[in-house]
């Protein structure tokens, strides 16, 4: 049994999911307004949790919440389930393929038989939608994969009841309610302002502020940690920022695409404008990366280069104050 | 990032004949999604991250193979798991997990702890209990 529904690659698998749930309602939206709407851009850097043995550095904010803001902005009623027994979950799924459901799932990354091995890690907020079954297979959009695949019985519940941190308990959704005709403005608005206000927030570990700290850190693990370790943690700073689904640049490219949907919404020609800027600022991100991957290549470890990646970062977090200030004053 | 400009290199995805997707500008300045085979600075990162968690794995081997830790440290860092992913499959306190690699603790495991472990690393018992590495 397949479902009528149509797959869609995206960037990030969060929006994805529900992008291609609500396409696949008659709710057209694209992928960089729904993370735009859903306030996606953030950072956040939190010292003392241990995330793959280095400190915890986030370019989103927690799984589920980008979704849920847009989901609210929207009017769009979401049904969520969590089980604690395998087979109820199971269950769940199969009436609602039944009922031509096709239903969202989170599930942990690691036991994706899919995904080459440099991607698969203890990571349990990755989203998929299940669309049909055919011989105990089911069959899977996976929103970073640019064709489906299928996943055995066993297969699908051993991702979905993956342990761990944010372990997923055989969480499963769908839309139930979706607004046909809506008036986008008052929610692109609030949606933007929410996230000025996030990365201009006066605490010292989130949005600008945060990135001066690892800035600052940088410089700091090179003279407390030693070159292996700093190198190590710089590798998980530019993992979370190039790998995780973000479309590169820390996410900054998707929210420069939705800046210009938004503008052009709105016909607002300052939002066109600072949607350029946004995509110069993603572009330095990208070199940012560029110079941390030098320091393996070279091997080049002297100072000089973690005291150039701590300006890069500090110049960035320059820019992207100066850029959130003027945003905020656009809207 | 210009179309034109997104990076099409080698990378862990093409092997896998996948890709990812980008956004970027088109020559009329409008955005436009892209797909990337590849970026050669994501892959060295990658490929530096993969070594160090293969360093891990041997260093744990060595402390295994010398007696200084039991062979659920050498298949929880296998799995990549930290201790505390190790205890949340193991429904148990992370603290007793720990425990548990010590020899003289893992060798007084039941055969229903050591069974459950085995599962959670896809081995047999076996491979548990006479480990060769």
């Amino acid at each position: 049994m397949q479902l009528d529904f149509k797959h869609r690659q995206s960037a990030h698998c969060e929006n994805g999911a529900i992008v291609n749930l609500l396409n696949n309602k008659g709710f057209k939206i694209t992928e960089p307004m729904a993370f735009g709407l859903g306030s996606g851009l953030f950072f956040v850097y939190l010292p003392f949790i241990k995330v793959n043995h280095a400190p915890a550095i986030s370019y989103r904010p927690l799984p589920g919440v980008i979704f849920n803001r847009m989901a609210k902005r929207l009017g769009i009623k979401v049904k969520r389930f969590k089980f604690s027994d395998p087979a109820k979950a199971q269950q769940k799924l199969d009436e609602n393929l039944k009922n031509n459901i096709p239903t969202g799932l989170v599930v942990g990354v690691y036991h994706l038989n899919y995904f080459p091995d440099e991607y698969r890690f203890h990571f349990n907020a990755h989203n998929i939608v299940v669309f049909g079954k055919e011989e105990n297979r089911y069959l899977i959009s996976d929103p970073v994969l640019d064709y489906t695949v299928s996943l055995t019985e066993e297969e699908l519940e051993k991702v979905r009841y993956a342990k761990g941190a944010l372990a997923p308990k055989g969480h499963l959704y769908y839309p139930v309610v979706v607004p046909q005709h809506i008036d986008l403005t008052k929610a692109i608005k609030a949606a933007i302002k929410k996230t000025c206000n996030d990365m201009l927030a006066p605490v010292p570990i989130v949005g600008v502020k945060g990135m001066r700290m690892v800035a600052k850190a940088i410089l700091k693990w090179h003279k407390k940690l030693g070159v292996a370790k700093t190198n190590y943690n710089l590798v998980n700073l530019v993992r979370m920022q190039e790998e995780i689904g973000t479309g590169g640049g820390g996410f900054r490219f998707i929210y420069a695409a939705f800046l210009q949907e938004a503008g052009e919404y709105l016909k607002n020609p300052k939002l066109m404008q600072l949607s350029k800027e946004m995509n110069v600022i993603g572009d330095k991100w990208r070199d940012f990366a560029v110079e941390a991957s030098r320091v393996y290549k070279k091997r080049s470890n002297t100072e000089n280069v973690y005291q150039v990646l701590s300006e890069k970062l500090m110049e960035l977090a320059d820019l992207e104050e100066a850029f959130f200030k003027k945003l905020k004053k656009a809207v | 990032m210009k179309k034109n400009e997104v990076p099409q290199d080698d990378s862990p995805l093409k092997k896998h004949k996948s890709n990812e997707l980008l956004y970027a500008v088109d020559d009329d300045g409008k955005f436009v999604s892209v797909q990337s085979s590849g970026w050669e600075p994501k892959t060295i990162i990658q490929n530096q991250n993969l070594e160090v968690l293969n360093q891990r794995v041997q260093e744990a081997l060595n402390d295994v193979i010398s007696r200084k830790v039991s062979p659920i440290v050498y298949y929880m860092e296998l799995n990549r798991m930290d201790w505390q992913t190790l205890a949340a499959y193991m429904e148990k306190w992370t603290f007793f997990v720990k425990r548990h690699a010590k020899p003289s603790v893992f060798g007084k495991l039941s055969t229903r702890t050591l069974q459950k472990y085995a599962d959670i690393f896809g081995i047999s018992i076996d491979e548990l209990r006479n480990f060769k590495g």
